[in-house]
């Protein structure tokens, strides 16, 4: 029960890991291929980790995978997230397939301010952004 | 803060009464102390703590089915043959003002596979999100308003 319990999660996070892995080959920009990778393969090492408690049963080797886990899930998307951020300021292209992108001109290159303009939003800020910028 | 303090100090007393000192006696004794200090909730000051720790867990199960999901047609969609996208950046209005509430939200959107959360207005009134698969915009920021921000906001604000 417990061997196939530990087989079982393995298996599950070596799958999760091969279809980030096949993410980043396939998907069209930077940002796609951040959204496959990242959050995947911690899912994956995630289940890895899971598999390693059930398989040991031991208290310590359990609290020390939970936390690894909880730091996995707490710093990966601070990763993701600044990778983003600074390709989509430096000026990384977005995948001609994008069909809306509501963030552009938004961004003051000069004084780095990031506006808030949007259609959704009744605020409307004239001091930002010149389209050209 | 001071009801949890408490609870902790009831789950280790039943320890030390009940002698052994493992994992599921902790949780034991956390519920034990958790339901004693329910029922004489009336005697102590009044605390939210009644109706956050039901919060906090519901949350959790609802992130975690979130997670399930979103990983599997993230799957899926990297899997299909044609390669089956509509991505986009989408600005998301945000009703909640706090730092520790937007970093919570900010981690928890990128945490959902398909979606990753670029950066926040200098004024702190709009998120952009990028987002794998969306037929429409303002359809996904119902669902991260309904979903996450509600969620997040009632448990933090």
């Amino acid at each position: 029960m417990q061997e196939v319990l530990t087989a079982g999660l393995m298996v599950g996070g070596a799958l999760f890991m091969l279809v980030a892995a096949l993410g980043v080959l396939r998907m069209p920009d930077l940002f796609l291929r951040l959204s496959a990778s990242t959050k995947a393969s911690s899912f994956g090492s995630g289940l890895i980790l899971l598999a390693a408690a059930a398989h040991f049963a031991d208290t310590g080797v359990t609290s020390r995978a939970v936390a690894t886990i909880v730091f996995l899930l707490l710093t990966t998307p601070i990763a993701a997230h600044m990778l983003g951020r600074a390709g989509y300021f430096v000026g990384v292209k977005l995948s001609d397939r994008t069909v809306i992108d509501e963030l552009a001109y938004q961004y003051d290159l000069r004084t780095h301010r990031l506006a808030s303009r949007n259609p959704a939003t009744t605020t409307v800020e004239t001091d930002s952004v010149s389209p050209e910028s | 803060m001071t009801t949890f303090l408490l609870n902790i100090l009831l789950a280790v007393s039943w320890i030390a009464l009940t002698g052994a000192f493992t994992p599921t006696n902790l949780v034991i004794g956390f519920v034990l102390g958790y339901s004693v200090l329910a029922m004489t909730q009336r005697l102590m000051a009044p605390s939210g703590y009644f109706t956050k720790v039901p919060r906090v867990i519901s949350f959790a199960l609802f992130f975690l089915w979130k997670l399930a999901r979103a990983s599997v047609r993230v799957a899926l969609t990297v899997l299909s043959p044609r390669l089956n996208i509509r991505p986009a950046v989408v600005a998301v209005p945000l009703d909640v003002r706090s730092n520790g509430a937007i970093s919570l939200l900010a981690n928890l959107i990128t945490l959902t596979p398909g979606t990753l959360y670029l950066d926040v207005s200098a004024d702190r009134r709009v998120m952009y999100i990028h987002t794998i698969h969306v037929d429409d915009p303002d359809e996904f920021r119902r669902a991260i308003k309904d979903g996450f921000e509600r969620r997040v906001k009632e448990m933090l604000e």
